[in-house]
């Protein structure tokens, strides 16, 4: 989870906000690199986080609950 | 069919969708009114919640503050700020307060600080961000009737807050849960359908995410390029580069808009209704999805609107626009008071700059670029009868979901957990709907007076929620050695800070002139403006909380149980 939150972190303030001028000089299409993850890219990842943090701790919760049955 | 008719047919029939929707789910029990008997499907409350949290704000308001208050950029931290907080709240929140399995967010509060004061506090600080928020609903069902519907705004407030009274009164939770679907679908479609119409326009891409990243159609020049270039043209400042005030503002905004969203109780309640722990979490997975649709479309639109204005107002010979030749919407939005154009050097064309005193565009509303958007991009009326609908849709959902937060803290937490332990079922869901009346009457009220309250109060929201829930939740799961005195001290704490520095530069409650430290900026505590403050609330809570921990006597075992309950491993279905 600590992991998934580090992420979080990194697209929107990391790559949205403090690192937007040097992301800048990279161009995704007509989009310059930082306005993309502030704009658009950042709320991609944070649906994936999601879908994948749910995912995972479903495997967990599943694992964990054949350990105990055994 | 004139456009007004054929509004009135568009709107009316929406309305009668969601008033059939709540007679036919209308709730019989306490379960049904709180959490919708805990049976919603995952998908189902996803989109729920995304009609839920999506306010006339996001529908109406954000893609113009984007494209013109914050030029671009700045706007982000409204599309990163209203998003992110999903994520704390599907990793940090939802699953264990769904796993907690009470009805309230006072009602774990209470528990797990166990005291009725903290269950209290709680109480005060939910019905205190819930109040200022459903006023701003109400403000944009006011606008938004008036404007359409050719109603003064007073009328448009008052059919608003009967609409709202009638379903939410009636449903509860599962009313209000099957009809934010339906609503969901209007304001969605309401949303997306100019915005695909602009973006083919525009860059012949159908869809508005990508057309944002795309070129011109007939050139080789990209949208937002030539956005940058002509705005540096008439002396604003670049697009997609300029910052919102300083990159700490930007820091402590986004951040103040995550956590104030990941402790908004409406938002929260929303998460007790589905079957169990892990449908909670994928339920936080759809919502965003669902919001995601139109926080993605909004920064596409507002670049493309923009573009649209700043085109309308330059004559190809690159002079400005003559007077005469202006488009009929023009005239439309004038009439509203929206927009206004004043020719101040009498030459007959109206200059757009970022001077004051040569600009002759002396008024351009925020709201405009998604009210007027059909038109400047010449689309069939049924489309502008259909954003009406939506604006109004996104209003009233969002309204419905905060009162029936307020009144189940009032009947729920206040009355059957603290001061009338004996109330029956029947009487605790009459007390709620009464509550629920009072609470609709109170906010009309406030959406009148003080006149510019409503205004400022959605962004005042999300700093309350922040300072004060979001901190006390958190503590309340993952820090065991936080105890009662701590949590109450903290939440005091955190809501006074935010409200004292929002008021003390805006006014008490939005009375021009009654903020002693001034509006200006350099008064500002680093440079942060009062709207990102909440985050510096959150701080002060924390702070305050773990100190005052520390210096008392640790909780009761009773609080290492619930935490080691909330903590384990929850069954799975086989």
């Amino acid at each position: 989870m600590f992991r998934l939150l580090v992420i979080w972190f990194v697209v929107s303030f990391g790559f949205g906000i403090l690192l937007v001028e040097p992301l800048n000089e990279i161009r995704l299409g007509g989009y310059k690199l930082g306005f993309w993850f502030a704009q658009q890219g950042s709320i991609f990842v944070f649906i994936a986080l999601i879908f994948y943090f749910a995912a995972a701790m479903t495997r967990f919760e599943r694992e964990y609950q054949e350990e105990t049955e055994r | 069919m004139s456009l007004t008719l054929l509004t009135y047919l568009v709107v009316g029939s929406t309305f009668a969708v969601y008033i059939g929707i709540a007679i036919a789910t209308r709730a019989s029990s306490t379960k049904d009114f709180y959490v919708a008997d805990g049976g919603v499907h995952p998908i189902a409350n996803g989109m729920a919640t995304a009609a839920d949290w999506m306010s006339a704000a996001s529908f109406i308001s954000m893609a113009g503050l984007i494209a013109l208050s914050y030029n671009g950029y700045g706007g982000s931290v409204f599309l990163m700020g209203w998003t992110g907080g999903y994520v704390l709240l599907a990793l940090l929140i939802a699953p264990y307060l769904r796993k907690y399995g009470k009805y309230t967010v006072p009602d774990f509060i209470g528990e797990r600080y166990y005291s009725d004061t903290a269950r209290v506090v709680a109480v005060i600080c939910l019905v205190l961000c819930s109040v200022t928020y459903v006023i701003g609903q109400m403000k944009g069902v006011g606008v938004a009737f008036s404007r359409f519907l050719e109603t003064d705004y007073e009328t448009g407030l008052g059919i608003g807050m009967f609409i709202v009274f009638f379903y939410a009164v009636l449903g509860g939770m599962k009313g209000i849960t099957y009809t934010q679907i339906a609503q969901y679908c209007v304001l969605i479609t309401a949303y997306t359908i100019p915005a695909i119409f602009i973006s083919l326009q525009l860059t012949g891409n159908p869809l508005p995410q990508l057309g944002l990243g795309s070129t011109l159609t007939g050139t080789d020049v990209y949208l937002l390029d030539k956005l940058d270039l002509i705005l540096l043209d008439l002396g604003f400042q670049e697009y997609t580069t300029t910052l919102r005030g300083s990159t700490l503002n930007m820091v402590a905004f986004t951040a103040s808009l995550m956590i104030g969203t990941a402790g908004l109780p409406h938002v929260i309640i929303r998460f007790f209704t589905v079957p169990s722990v892990a449908a909670a979490r994928r339920s936080a997975g759809w919502a965003l999805v669902f919001i995601a649709v139109l926080y993605t479309t909004a920064p596409a639109l507002a670049a493309m609107a923009r573009l649209n204005i700043v085109d309308t107002m330059q004559q190809s010979d690159g002079q400005a626009l003559f007077i005469e030749d202006k488009p009929g919407w023009f005239e439309n939005w004038e009439q509203t008071g929206l927009l206004k154009v004043e020719d101040l050097n009498g030459d007959g064309r109206i200059e757009y700059t970022s001077d004051p005193k040569t600009n002759e565009l002396t008024k351009l509303d925020n709201d405009i670029l998604v009210l007027a958007n059909p038109e400047i991009a010449n689309l069939p009326n049924w489309v502008i009868a259909l954003v009406a609908a939506g604006g109004l849709a996104a209003a009233l959902s969002t309204a419905a979901g905060l009162l029936l937060a307020i009144s189940s803290a009032i009947s729920h937490d206040l009355l059957k957990s603290t001061y009338m332990p004996s109330i029956s079922d029947k009487a605790e869901l009459r007390a709620s709907r009464i509550a629920m009346a009072v609470a609709v009457l109170g906010a009309g009220y406030l959406g009148l007076n003080p006149p510019g309250f409503a205004a400022g109060t959605v962004a005042l929201a999300f700093g309350l929620a922040a300072s004060s829930l979001f901190p006390a939740l958190l503590m309340g799961i993952f820090a065991r050695r936080v105890n009662r005195e701590g949590a109450v001290a903290g939440m005091l704490a955190g809501i006074s800070v935010t409200l004292l520095y929002v008021f003390q530069h805006k006014g008490i409650m939005f009375i021009p002139d009654t903020g002693f430290l001034g509006t200006m900026s350099p008064n500002w505590f680093f440079g942060i403006e009062p709207n990102a403050f909440g985050v510096v609330g959150a701080l002060v809570n924390f702070t305050v909380a773990f100190t005052v921990s520390w210096l008392t006597s640790p909780p009761p075992s009773s609080v290492d149980e619930l935490l080691d309950f909330l903590h384990e491993p929850c069954d799975v279905a086989p």
